[in-house]
Protein backbone atom coordinates (compact mmCIF):
# COMPACT_ATOMS: atom_id res chain seq x y z
CA UNK A 1 0.00 0.00 0.00
CA UNK A 2 1.14 3.68 -0.90
CA UNK A 3 2.31 5.48 1.98
CA UNK A 4 1.75 8.41 -0.13
CA UNK A 5 -0.85 10.72 1.90
CA UNK A 6 1.33 13.69 2.74
CA UNK A 7 -0.55 14.58 6.11
CA UNK A 8 1.57 14.47 9.35
CA UNK A 9 1.18 11.69 11.95
CA UNK A 10 -0.56 14.98 14.06
CA UNK A 11 -3.63 12.84 15.72
CA UNK A 12 -0.53 10.52 17.15
CA UNK A 13 -1.65 12.59 19.91
CA UNK A 14 -4.98 11.00 20.48
CA UNK A 15 -3.49 7.61 18.35
CA UNK A 16 -4.83 4.49 20.21
CA UNK A 17 -2.15 1.72 21.68
CA UNK A 18 -1.68 -0.17 18.78
CA UNK A 19 -3.63 -3.30 18.00
CA UNK A 20 -7.03 -1.80 19.22
CA UNK A 21 -9.19 0.70 17.19
CA UNK A 22 -11.75 3.04 17.73
CA UNK A 23 -14.76 2.18 16.40
CA UNK A 24 -16.69 5.45 16.71
CA UNK A 25 -14.65 7.80 15.12
CA UNK A 26 -14.42 4.70 11.94
CA UNK A 27 -17.80 4.59 12.63
CA UNK A 28 -18.76 8.40 11.83
CA UNK A 29 -16.32 8.25 8.62
CA UNK A 30 -18.47 5.10 7.25
CA UNK A 31 -22.15 7.17 7.73
CA UNK A 32 -22.49 8.03 3.99
CA UNK A 33 -22.23 3.84 2.86
CA UNK A 34 -25.07 2.56 3.58
CA UNK A 35 -26.89 4.88 1.74
CA UNK A 36 -24.81 4.84 -1.18
CA UNK A 37 -25.09 1.17 -0.87
CA UNK A 38 -29.10 1.80 -0.97
CA UNK A 39 -29.17 4.25 -4.18
CA UNK A 40 -26.56 1.83 -5.72
CA UNK A 41 -28.09 -1.23 -5.78
CA UNK A 42 -31.47 0.24 -7.00
CA UNK A 43 -29.96 2.18 -9.64
CA UNK A 44 -30.42 -0.52 -12.33
CA UNK A 45 -34.87 0.02 -11.35
CA UNK A 46 -34.11 3.45 -12.70
CA UNK A 47 -32.38 2.47 -15.14
CA UNK A 48 -34.79 -0.15 -16.13
CA UNK A 49 -37.61 1.79 -16.15
CA UNK A 50 -35.86 4.46 -18.43
CA UNK A 51 -35.16 1.41 -20.72
CA UNK A 52 -39.01 0.85 -20.40
CA UNK A 53 -39.75 3.84 -21.46
CA UNK A 54 -37.37 4.55 -24.41
CA UNK A 55 -37.80 0.81 -25.74
CA UNK A 56 -34.57 -0.57 -25.09
CA UNK A 57 -35.91 -3.29 -23.00
CA UNK A 58 -36.64 -4.90 -26.73
CA UNK A 59 -39.42 -6.57 -28.51
CA UNK A 60 -39.90 -9.04 -25.28
CA UNK A 61 -39.70 -6.32 -22.31
CA UNK A 62 -41.53 -8.50 -19.59
CA UNK A 63 -38.64 -11.08 -20.31
CA UNK A 64 -35.84 -8.94 -20.58
CA UNK A 65 -37.27 -7.49 -16.24
CA UNK A 66 -37.59 -10.80 -15.59
CA UNK A 67 -34.28 -12.07 -16.44
CA UNK A 68 -32.85 -9.36 -15.43
CA UNK A 69 -34.48 -8.72 -11.85
CA UNK A 70 -33.53 -12.72 -11.68
CA UNK A 71 -29.91 -11.55 -12.47
CA UNK A 72 -29.63 -8.78 -9.72
CA UNK A 73 -30.64 -10.79 -6.96
CA UNK A 74 -28.01 -13.54 -8.02
CA UNK A 75 -25.58 -10.76 -8.48
CA UNK A 76 -26.58 -9.26 -4.83
CA UNK A 77 -26.90 -12.45 -2.99
CA UNK A 78 -23.22 -13.60 -4.15
CA UNK A 79 -22.14 -9.94 -2.83
CA UNK A 80 -23.59 -10.14 0.51
CA UNK A 81 -22.01 -13.58 0.52
CA UNK A 82 -19.19 -12.46 -0.70
CA UNK A 83 -18.64 -9.87 2.67
CA UNK A 84 -17.35 -11.82 5.25
CA UNK A 85 -14.82 -13.32 3.36
CA UNK A 86 -13.43 -10.46 2.16
CA UNK A 87 -12.92 -8.88 5.80
CA UNK A 88 -11.45 -11.56 7.26
CA UNK A 89 -9.21 -11.63 4.35
CA UNK A 90 -8.47 -7.78 3.96
CA UNK A 91 -9.51 -6.88 7.61
CA UNK A 92 -11.68 -4.28 6.42
CA UNK A 93 -14.89 -3.08 8.15
CA UNK A 94 -17.10 -1.21 5.87
CA UNK A 95 -18.22 -5.30 3.92
CA UNK A 96 -19.58 -6.59 7.34
CA UNK A 97 -21.81 -2.92 7.24
CA UNK A 98 -23.21 -3.24 3.92
CA UNK A 99 -23.70 -7.09 4.38
CA UNK A 100 -27.09 -6.56 5.42
CA UNK A 101 -27.96 -4.14 3.09
CA UNK A 102 -27.08 -6.45 -0.10
CA UNK A 103 -28.76 -8.92 1.59
CA UNK A 104 -31.98 -7.11 1.27
CA UNK A 105 -31.50 -5.61 -1.83
CA UNK A 106 -31.36 -9.12 -3.28
CA UNK A 107 -34.43 -9.83 -0.96
CA UNK A 108 -36.25 -6.83 -2.81
CA UNK A 109 -35.51 -7.96 -6.62
CA UNK A 110 -35.98 -11.42 -5.69
CA UNK A 111 -39.84 -10.13 -4.55
CA UNK A 112 -39.88 -7.85 -8.11
CA UNK A 113 -38.74 -10.51 -9.78
CA UNK A 114 -41.74 -12.83 -8.60
CA UNK A 115 -43.89 -10.02 -8.97
CA UNK A 116 -42.95 -9.62 -12.80
CA UNK A 117 -43.51 -13.16 -13.18
CA UNK A 118 -46.97 -13.16 -11.87
CA UNK A 119 -47.80 -10.20 -13.91
CA UNK A 120 -46.70 -12.46 -17.15
CA UNK A 121 -49.17 -14.76 -16.16
CA UNK A 122 -51.88 -12.28 -15.39
CA UNK A 123 -51.69 -12.87 -11.54
CA UNK A 124 -53.39 -16.39 -11.95
CA UNK A 125 -52.33 -18.48 -8.75
CA UNK A 126 -53.44 -21.14 -10.81
CA UNK A 127 -50.90 -20.78 -13.37
CA UNK A 128 -48.50 -20.00 -10.42
CA UNK A 129 -49.31 -23.57 -8.43
CA UNK A 130 -49.14 -25.38 -11.44
CA UNK A 131 -45.74 -24.11 -12.38
CA UNK A 132 -44.62 -24.45 -8.64
CA UNK A 133 -45.46 -27.80 -8.40
CA UNK A 134 -44.61 -29.44 -12.29
CA UNK A 135 -41.57 -27.31 -13.28
CA UNK A 136 -38.09 -28.23 -11.15
CA UNK A 137 -37.22 -24.61 -12.73
CA UNK A 138 -40.01 -22.80 -10.97
CA UNK A 139 -39.78 -25.03 -8.01
CA UNK A 140 -36.54 -24.17 -6.97
CA UNK A 141 -36.95 -20.23 -7.83
CA UNK A 142 -40.15 -20.27 -5.16
CA UNK A 143 -38.42 -22.14 -2.28
CA UNK A 144 -35.37 -19.69 -2.60
CA UNK A 145 -37.84 -16.58 -2.68
CA UNK A 146 -39.46 -18.41 0.65
CA UNK A 147 -36.09 -18.93 2.08
CA UNK A 148 -35.15 -15.58 2.17
CA UNK A 149 -38.84 -14.45 3.74
CA UNK A 150 -37.42 -14.77 7.19
CA UNK A 151 -33.91 -13.89 5.98
CA UNK A 152 -35.37 -10.22 5.43
CA UNK A 153 -37.51 -10.16 8.41
CA UNK A 154 -35.26 -10.94 11.24
CA UNK A 155 -32.70 -8.60 9.58
CA UNK A 156 -32.52 -5.82 12.12
CA UNK A 157 -30.77 -5.70 14.54
CA UNK A 158 -33.54 -6.48 17.13
CA UNK A 159 -33.96 -9.62 15.78
CA UNK A 160 -30.45 -10.67 16.66
CA UNK A 161 -31.20 -9.68 20.33
CA UNK A 162 -34.54 -11.44 20.13
CA UNK A 163 -32.92 -14.93 18.80
CA UNK A 164 -29.56 -14.69 20.44
CA UNK A 165 -26.58 -14.49 18.02
CA UNK A 166 -26.09 -18.04 17.71
CA UNK A 167 -29.75 -19.14 16.76
CA UNK A 168 -29.87 -15.83 14.11
CA UNK A 169 -26.49 -17.08 12.47
CA UNK A 170 -27.70 -20.91 12.45
CA UNK A 171 -31.03 -19.15 10.60
CA UNK A 172 -29.01 -16.74 8.39
CA UNK A 173 -26.67 -19.56 6.77
CA UNK A 174 -30.60 -20.66 5.43
CA UNK A 175 -28.59 -18.19 2.44
CA UNK A 176 -26.22 -20.42 1.24
CA UNK A 177 -29.53 -23.19 0.17
CA UNK A 178 -31.16 -19.79 -1.12
CA UNK A 179 -28.38 -18.80 -3.01
CA UNK A 180 -27.70 -22.89 -4.29
CA UNK A 181 -31.32 -22.84 -5.17
CA UNK A 182 -31.11 -19.54 -7.00
CA UNK A 183 -28.33 -20.78 -9.24
CA UNK A 184 -30.32 -23.88 -9.94
CA UNK A 185 -33.28 -21.90 -10.73
CA UNK A 186 -30.90 -19.81 -13.25
CA UNK A 187 -29.25 -23.05 -14.29
CA UNK A 188 -32.44 -24.95 -15.34
CA UNK A 189 -33.83 -21.54 -16.75
CA UNK A 190 -31.35 -21.30 -19.45
CA UNK A 191 -32.46 -22.92 -22.88
CA UNK A 192 -28.71 -23.87 -24.02
CA UNK A 193 -26.02 -21.46 -22.78
CA UNK A 194 -25.43 -22.50 -19.56
CA UNK A 195 -21.72 -20.66 -19.34
CA UNK A 196 -23.01 -17.75 -17.58
CA UNK A 197 -25.17 -19.96 -14.56
CA UNK A 198 -21.56 -21.68 -14.49
CA UNK A 199 -19.95 -18.94 -13.48
CA UNK A 200 -22.45 -17.75 -10.57
CA UNK A 201 -22.11 -21.63 -9.19
CA UNK A 202 -18.25 -21.19 -9.29
CA UNK A 203 -18.36 -18.06 -7.37
CA UNK A 204 -20.78 -19.19 -4.75
CA UNK A 205 -18.81 -22.25 -4.40
CA UNK A 206 -15.58 -20.77 -3.91
CA UNK A 207 -17.21 -18.23 -1.28
CA UNK A 208 -18.85 -21.25 0.58
CA UNK A 209 -15.43 -23.14 0.73
CA UNK A 210 -13.60 -19.89 2.18
CA UNK A 211 -15.82 -19.90 4.90
CA UNK A 212 -14.10 -22.94 5.67
CA UNK A 213 -10.42 -22.09 5.20
CA UNK A 214 -11.34 -18.81 6.96
CA UNK A 215 -12.91 -20.19 10.41
CA UNK A 216 -10.05 -21.80 12.07
CA UNK A 217 -7.61 -18.38 12.32
CA UNK A 218 -10.52 -16.20 13.81
CA UNK A 219 -10.71 -18.28 16.74
CA UNK A 220 -7.34 -17.74 17.83
CA UNK A 221 -6.64 -14.48 19.06
CA UNK A 222 -3.53 -12.47 17.95
CA UNK A 223 -2.29 -9.69 16.48
CA UNK A 224 -2.28 -11.42 12.89
CA UNK A 225 -5.77 -11.97 12.89
CA UNK A 226 -6.94 -8.66 11.47
CA UNK A 227 -4.23 -9.08 8.68
CA UNK A 228 -3.75 -12.33 7.90
CA UNK A 229 -2.08 -11.63 4.72
CA UNK B 1 6.80 7.94 -1.59
CA UNK B 2 6.79 7.90 2.13
CA UNK B 3 6.68 10.93 4.19
CA UNK B 4 8.18 11.61 7.31
CA UNK B 5 6.39 11.48 10.36
CA UNK B 6 6.45 14.28 12.70
CA UNK B 7 6.43 12.40 15.24
CA UNK B 8 9.25 10.44 16.19
CA UNK B 9 8.13 8.21 18.47
CA UNK B 10 6.66 5.81 16.07
CA UNK B 11 8.40 4.73 13.24
CA UNK B 12 6.07 4.69 10.38
CA UNK B 13 6.95 1.10 8.82
CA UNK B 14 5.77 0.21 12.71
CA UNK B 15 2.55 1.26 11.68
CA UNK B 16 0.45 -1.06 10.52
CA UNK B 17 -1.54 -0.88 7.39
CA UNK B 18 -4.92 -1.18 9.35
CA UNK B 19 -4.15 1.67 12.09
CA UNK B 20 -2.92 3.75 9.33
CA UNK B 21 -6.16 3.97 7.63
CA UNK B 22 -7.76 4.84 10.52
CA UNK B 23 -4.85 7.42 11.41
CA UNK B 24 -5.05 9.08 8.15
CA UNK B 25 -8.26 9.45 6.53
CA UNK B 26 -10.25 13.11 7.69
CA UNK B 27 -8.07 13.83 10.79
CA UNK B 28 -7.71 16.12 11.50
CA UNK B 29 -11.52 16.68 11.28
CA UNK B 30 -12.10 19.66 9.08
CA UNK B 31 -15.82 19.16 8.57
CA UNK B 32 -16.16 21.00 5.37
CA UNK B 33 -13.46 18.36 4.27
CA UNK B 34 -14.91 15.85 5.67
CA UNK B 35 -18.19 16.22 3.90
CA UNK B 36 -16.61 16.81 0.58
CA UNK B 37 -14.39 13.66 1.19
CA UNK B 38 -18.16 11.49 2.52
CA UNK B 39 -19.92 12.72 -0.43
CA UNK B 40 -16.58 11.58 -2.96
CA UNK B 41 -16.76 8.30 -1.27
CA UNK B 42 -21.23 8.09 -1.48
CA UNK B 43 -20.52 9.35 -5.24
CA UNK B 44 -17.88 6.68 -5.85
CA UNK B 45 -19.72 3.93 -4.46
CA UNK B 46 -23.14 4.85 -6.24
CA UNK B 47 -21.69 4.49 -9.33
CA UNK B 48 -18.83 1.39 -8.58
CA UNK B 49 -22.08 -0.49 -7.36
CA UNK B 50 -24.79 0.68 -9.81
CA UNK B 51 -22.31 0.40 -12.63
CA UNK B 52 -21.24 -3.10 -11.84
CA UNK B 53 -24.73 -4.45 -11.54
CA UNK B 54 -25.12 -2.76 -14.60
CA UNK B 55 -22.85 -4.06 -16.35
CA UNK B 56 -23.55 -7.84 -14.97
CA UNK B 57 -27.19 -7.77 -15.42
CA UNK B 58 -28.40 -5.52 -17.82
CA UNK B 59 -28.84 -6.99 -21.42
CA UNK B 60 -29.66 -3.73 -23.80
CA UNK B 61 -32.04 -4.13 -26.80
CA UNK B 62 -30.48 -2.82 -29.70
CA UNK B 63 -32.14 0.05 -31.96
CA UNK B 64 -32.93 -0.74 -36.02
CA UNK B 65 -33.46 1.36 -38.57
CA UNK B 66 -37.11 1.24 -39.83
CA UNK B 67 -36.84 -0.65 -43.28
CA UNK B 68 -36.73 2.10 -45.91
CA UNK B 69 -38.38 1.41 -49.07
CA UNK B 70 -38.79 -2.08 -50.96
CA UNK B 71 -36.42 -4.34 -52.50
CA UNK B 72 -38.86 -6.43 -54.29
CA UNK B 73 -41.59 -5.43 -56.44
CA UNK B 74 -44.62 -5.77 -54.97
CA UNK B 75 -48.18 -5.11 -56.16
CA UNK B 76 -51.01 -4.65 -53.80
CA UNK B 77 -52.71 -7.76 -53.64
CA UNK B 78 -55.64 -9.50 -51.21
CA UNK B 79 -54.91 -12.17 -48.93
CA UNK B 80 -53.59 -15.46 -49.98
CA UNK B 81 -55.55 -18.44 -48.09
CA UNK B 82 -52.43 -19.04 -45.61
CA UNK B 83 -51.87 -15.58 -44.87
CA UNK B 84 -53.26 -14.38 -40.91
CA UNK B 85 -55.43 -11.52 -40.90
CA UNK B 86 -53.10 -10.72 -37.51
CA UNK B 87 -51.76 -7.64 -36.75
CA UNK B 88 -48.23 -7.85 -38.43
CA UNK B 89 -45.05 -7.85 -36.55
CA UNK B 90 -42.77 -4.20 -36.92
CA UNK B 91 -40.43 -5.02 -39.04
CA UNK B 92 -38.31 -2.92 -36.06
CA UNK B 93 -39.06 -6.36 -33.60
CA UNK B 94 -38.97 -8.88 -35.87
CA UNK B 95 -34.98 -8.02 -36.77
CA UNK B 96 -34.01 -7.26 -33.13
CA UNK B 97 -35.53 -10.02 -31.50
CA UNK B 98 -34.24 -13.21 -32.64
CA UNK B 99 -32.73 -16.86 -31.78
CA UNK B 100 -29.81 -16.99 -34.10
CA UNK B 101 -26.84 -19.00 -32.03
CA UNK B 102 -24.51 -18.25 -34.70
CA UNK B 103 -25.09 -15.25 -34.13
CA UNK B 104 -24.95 -15.00 -30.45
CA UNK B 105 -27.34 -16.59 -27.92
CA UNK B 106 -28.70 -13.07 -26.63
CA UNK B 107 -31.69 -11.91 -28.68
CA UNK B 108 -30.32 -8.68 -29.55
CA UNK B 109 -27.03 -10.19 -30.57
CA UNK B 110 -28.09 -11.26 -34.56
CA UNK B 111 -28.95 -7.96 -35.09
CA UNK B 112 -25.80 -6.67 -33.30
CA UNK B 113 -23.73 -9.36 -35.22
CA UNK B 114 -25.56 -9.63 -38.20
CA UNK B 115 -22.93 -7.62 -40.60
CA UNK B 116 -20.39 -10.46 -40.29
CA UNK B 117 -22.97 -12.87 -42.34
CA UNK B 118 -21.92 -12.26 -45.67
CA UNK B 119 -25.14 -13.79 -47.42
CA UNK B 120 -23.90 -13.00 -51.49
CA UNK B 121 -21.72 -15.03 -53.10
CA UNK B 122 -23.90 -18.15 -51.94
CA UNK B 123 -24.62 -21.36 -53.11
CA UNK B 124 -27.00 -24.25 -52.09
CA UNK B 125 -25.96 -27.38 -52.79
CA UNK B 126 -28.52 -29.97 -53.71
CA UNK B 127 -27.74 -33.73 -53.07
CA UNK B 128 -29.11 -37.47 -51.99
CA UNK B 129 -31.55 -39.15 -52.91
CA UNK B 130 -32.39 -36.68 -56.09
CA UNK B 131 -32.74 -37.21 -59.53
CA UNK B 132 -30.85 -34.17 -60.26
CA UNK B 133 -28.10 -33.31 -57.88
CA UNK B 134 -26.36 -30.08 -58.05
CA UNK B 135 -25.16 -26.57 -56.76
CA UNK B 136 -26.80 -23.93 -57.72
CA UNK B 137 -26.25 -20.00 -56.96
CA UNK B 138 -28.66 -18.13 -54.79
CA UNK B 139 -30.15 -15.96 -57.60
CA UNK B 140 -30.04 -18.55 -59.86
CA UNK B 141 -32.38 -20.47 -57.62
CA UNK B 142 -34.71 -18.06 -56.31
CA UNK B 143 -35.00 -17.08 -60.12
CA UNK B 144 -36.57 -21.00 -60.36
CA UNK B 145 -39.85 -19.54 -58.85
CA UNK B 146 -42.21 -16.40 -58.46
CA UNK B 147 -41.84 -15.14 -55.50
CA UNK B 148 -45.06 -14.87 -53.12
CA UNK B 149 -45.87 -13.81 -49.80
CA UNK B 150 -47.04 -15.53 -47.04
CA UNK B 151 -48.30 -13.60 -43.47
CA UNK B 152 -47.73 -17.07 -41.25
CA UNK B 153 -47.53 -16.94 -37.50
CA UNK B 154 -43.91 -17.61 -36.19
CA UNK B 155 -44.35 -19.28 -32.75
CA UNK B 156 -41.22 -20.04 -30.74
CA UNK B 157 -40.78 -22.65 -28.17
CA UNK B 158 -39.65 -20.03 -25.76
CA UNK B 159 -43.07 -19.39 -25.60
CA UNK B 160 -42.99 -15.78 -27.68
CA UNK B 161 -44.77 -15.82 -31.26
CA UNK B 162 -45.12 -13.14 -33.94
CA UNK B 163 -46.44 -12.20 -37.10
CA UNK B 164 -44.00 -12.62 -40.35
CA UNK B 165 -44.37 -11.19 -43.87
CA UNK B 166 -42.17 -13.28 -45.65
CA UNK B 167 -41.61 -13.07 -49.13
CA UNK B 168 -40.36 -16.47 -50.74
CA UNK B 169 -41.89 -19.50 -52.79
CA UNK B 170 -43.28 -22.85 -51.36
CA UNK B 171 -40.34 -25.73 -50.44
CA UNK B 172 -42.91 -28.21 -52.57
CA UNK B 173 -41.97 -26.65 -55.97
CA UNK B 174 -38.28 -26.94 -54.82
CA UNK B 175 -38.41 -30.46 -54.16
CA UNK B 176 -40.53 -31.43 -57.32
CA UNK B 177 -37.64 -29.45 -59.36
CA UNK B 178 -35.05 -31.47 -57.73
CA UNK B 179 -37.35 -34.65 -58.46
CA UNK B 180 -36.69 -36.86 -55.18
CA UNK B 181 -35.68 -41.13 -55.66
CA UNK B 182 -38.63 -43.48 -54.67
CA UNK B 183 -36.16 -44.24 -51.84
CA UNK B 184 -36.69 -40.38 -50.35
CA UNK B 185 -38.15 -39.81 -47.32
CA UNK B 186 -36.97 -36.91 -45.52
CA UNK B 187 -35.72 -34.09 -46.23
CA UNK B 188 -32.61 -32.71 -44.42
CA UNK B 189 -31.53 -29.24 -44.21
CA UNK B 190 -27.69 -28.06 -43.52
CA UNK B 191 -26.93 -24.17 -42.17
CA UNK B 192 -23.31 -22.60 -43.07
CA UNK B 193 -20.57 -23.89 -41.13
CA UNK B 194 -18.46 -20.62 -40.86
CA UNK B 195 -17.01 -19.22 -38.04
CA UNK B 196 -15.92 -16.22 -39.56
CA UNK B 197 -19.16 -15.15 -40.75
CA UNK B 198 -20.86 -16.96 -37.87
CA UNK B 199 -19.36 -15.74 -34.54
CA UNK B 200 -21.58 -18.00 -32.26
CA UNK B 201 -19.75 -20.97 -34.11
CA UNK B 202 -16.37 -20.45 -32.22
CA UNK B 203 -18.43 -21.35 -29.26
CA UNK B 204 -19.46 -25.46 -28.86
CA UNK B 205 -23.16 -24.40 -27.50
CA UNK B 206 -24.84 -26.29 -30.25
CA UNK B 207 -23.21 -29.00 -32.45
CA UNK B 208 -22.61 -27.05 -35.86
CA UNK B 209 -23.59 -27.10 -38.76
CA UNK B 210 -26.95 -26.61 -37.36
CA UNK B 211 -29.74 -29.17 -39.29
CA UNK B 212 -32.89 -29.35 -39.62
CA UNK B 213 -35.17 -31.90 -41.49
CA UNK B 214 -38.57 -32.48 -41.97
CA UNK B 215 -40.64 -35.61 -43.50
CA UNK B 216 -41.11 -35.71 -47.19
CA UNK B 217 -44.78 -35.18 -47.01
CA UNK B 218 -44.05 -32.11 -44.37
CA UNK B 219 -41.66 -30.46 -46.77
CA UNK B 220 -44.42 -31.44 -49.71
CA UNK B 221 -47.41 -29.32 -47.98
CA UNK B 222 -48.40 -26.21 -48.93
CA UNK B 223 -47.59 -24.24 -45.89
CA UNK B 224 -44.13 -25.26 -45.69
CA UNK B 225 -42.24 -22.18 -47.13
CA UNK B 226 -38.67 -20.94 -48.14
CA UNK B 227 -37.96 -17.43 -47.24
CA UNK B 228 -35.45 -15.18 -49.01
CA UNK B 229 -37.71 -12.06 -47.83
CA UNK B 230 -39.42 -9.88 -44.89
CA UNK B 231 -41.61 -7.20 -45.13
CA UNK B 232 -40.58 -6.49 -48.71
CA UNK B 233 -37.00 -6.60 -48.24
CA UNK B 234 -34.26 -9.08 -48.75
CA UNK B 235 -33.90 -11.30 -45.29
CA UNK B 236 -31.80 -9.84 -43.02
CA UNK B 237 -28.97 -11.84 -41.59
CA UNK B 238 -30.51 -11.98 -38.44
CA UNK B 239 -33.59 -13.74 -39.93
CA UNK B 240 -31.55 -16.05 -41.78
CA UNK B 241 -30.23 -14.64 -44.66
CA UNK B 242 -30.11 -15.45 -47.77
CA UNK B 243 -32.46 -18.34 -47.60
CA UNK B 244 -34.55 -19.82 -44.59
CA UNK B 245 -37.11 -22.78 -43.85
CA UNK B 246 -40.47 -21.65 -42.54
CA UNK B 247 -42.63 -24.34 -41.59
CA UNK B 248 -45.54 -22.10 -39.19
CA UNK B 249 -47.10 -25.23 -37.83
CA UNK B 250 -43.94 -25.91 -36.01
CA UNK B 251 -41.69 -24.14 -33.04
CA UNK B 252 -39.42 -21.96 -34.83
CA UNK B 253 -36.34 -23.91 -34.79
CA UNK B 254 -37.04 -25.90 -37.49
CA UNK B 255 -37.20 -22.95 -39.69
CA UNK B 256 -33.21 -23.25 -40.23
CA UNK B 257 -31.47 -20.27 -41.58
CA UNK B 258 -28.88 -19.25 -44.09
CA UNK B 259 -29.12 -22.92 -45.71
CA UNK B 260 -26.10 -24.27 -47.71
CA UNK B 261 -27.38 -27.45 -48.12
CA UNK B 262 -30.62 -30.02 -48.77
CA UNK B 263 -30.26 -33.29 -48.74
CA UNK B 264 -32.88 -35.70 -49.47
CA UNK B 265 -32.36 -39.01 -47.39
CA UNK B 266 -34.15 -42.06 -46.38
CA UNK B 267 -33.36 -42.03 -42.89
CA UNK B 268 -34.75 -39.34 -40.35
CA UNK B 269 -32.21 -36.59 -39.82
CA UNK B 270 -30.70 -36.05 -36.90
CA UNK B 271 -31.23 -32.47 -35.89
CA UNK B 272 -29.51 -29.63 -33.97
CA UNK B 273 -31.74 -28.86 -31.00
CA UNK B 274 -32.97 -32.77 -30.50
CA UNK B 275 -29.56 -33.79 -30.21
CA UNK B 276 -28.75 -31.25 -28.01
CA UNK B 277 -31.69 -31.82 -25.47
CA UNK B 278 -33.51 -35.21 -26.53
CA UNK B 279 -35.82 -34.77 -23.87
CA UNK B 280 -37.05 -31.28 -24.71
CA UNK B 281 -36.89 -30.95 -28.20
CA UNK B 282 -38.59 -33.41 -30.99
CA UNK B 283 -38.24 -34.31 -34.55
CA UNK B 284 -41.65 -33.06 -35.03
CA UNK B 285 -41.56 -30.02 -32.77
CA UNK B 286 -45.45 -29.18 -34.12
CA UNK B 287 -46.73 -26.55 -31.88
CA UNK B 288 -48.77 -28.41 -28.90
CA UNK B 289 -50.69 -26.64 -26.31
CA UNK B 290 -51.11 -30.03 -24.19
CA UNK B 291 -47.60 -30.83 -24.36
CA UNK B 292 -45.79 -28.60 -22.22
CA UNK B 293 -41.58 -28.50 -22.75
CA UNK B 294 -40.12 -30.00 -19.69
CA UNK B 295 -39.27 -26.45 -18.18
CA UNK B 296 -42.42 -24.81 -18.95
CA UNK B 297 -45.41 -24.68 -20.11
CA UNK B 298 -46.44 -24.33 -23.86
CA UNK B 299 -50.27 -23.57 -23.01
CA UNK B 300 -49.63 -19.73 -23.49
CA UNK B 301 -47.77 -17.73 -25.31
CA UNK B 302 -46.54 -13.78 -25.70
CA UNK B 303 -47.27 -11.89 -29.12
CA UNK B 304 -44.35 -9.75 -29.64
CA UNK B 305 -45.50 -6.56 -28.87
CA UNK B 306 -48.47 -7.11 -26.62
CA UNK B 307 -47.87 -6.94 -22.34
CA UNK B 308 -50.94 -10.12 -21.69
CA UNK B 309 -50.39 -13.27 -23.09
CA UNK B 310 -52.22 -15.17 -25.61
CA UNK B 311 -53.65 -18.75 -25.57
CA UNK B 312 -51.30 -21.50 -27.72
CA UNK B 313 -53.18 -22.74 -30.60
CA UNK B 314 -52.74 -26.47 -31.58
CA UNK B 315 -50.69 -26.58 -34.88
CA UNK B 316 -50.01 -22.84 -34.40
CA UNK B 317 -53.25 -22.21 -35.95
CA UNK B 318 -53.48 -24.31 -38.80
CA UNK B 319 -54.30 -27.68 -37.63
CA UNK B 320 -57.17 -27.77 -40.53
CA UNK B 321 -55.09 -27.58 -43.04
CA UNK B 322 -51.81 -30.17 -41.54
CA UNK B 323 -53.62 -32.44 -39.01
CA UNK B 324 -54.17 -35.06 -41.19
CA UNK B 325 -50.18 -35.30 -41.73
CA UNK B 326 -50.20 -37.06 -38.08
CA UNK B 327 -53.41 -39.22 -38.22
CA UNK B 328 -53.21 -41.94 -36.06
CA UNK B 329 -49.67 -40.46 -34.11
CA UNK B 330 -49.33 -40.22 -30.51
CA UNK B 331 -47.93 -36.57 -30.60
CA UNK B 332 -46.96 -36.82 -26.57
CA UNK B 333 -44.22 -38.84 -27.80
CA UNK B 334 -43.30 -37.41 -31.16
CA UNK B 335 -43.11 -33.91 -29.54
Amino acid sequence: MSTGDARPAAPAAKAPARGSYQPKRKAASLGWLVPAVAVGGLLPVAVMLWDAYTGALGANPIQRATLQTGLLTLTLLVASLACTPLRLLTGWKWPARIRKSLGLLAFGYAVLHFLIYLFDHGFSLGVMFDDVLKRPFVTVGFTALLLLVPLALTSGKNSVKKLGFQKWTRLHQLVYLAVAFGALHYYWGVKKDHVPPLIYVGVIAVLFAMRFIKRKPTKKTGAGKINPA
Amino acid sequence: MSNTPDDNQINPSEINPEERRILVPGSPINPRREFLRSAALFTGTVAALGGGLEVLTRRPGVGSAEAQGTDFAQASRPLGPYDTKEAVTSYQQATTYNNFYELGTDKADPARNAASLKPRPWTVKIDGEVKKPQTVDIDTLQSWFPLEDRIYRMRCVEGWSMVMPWLGFPLAGLIRRIEPTSKAKYVQFTALLDPKMFPGQKSNVLDWPYVEGLRLDEALHPLAFMAVGLHGKVLPGQNGAPLRLVVPWKYGFKGIKSIVKITLTEKMPKTTWALAAPSEYGFYANVNPAVPHPRWSQATERRIGELGRRKTLPFNGYADEVAGLYKGMDLRKNF
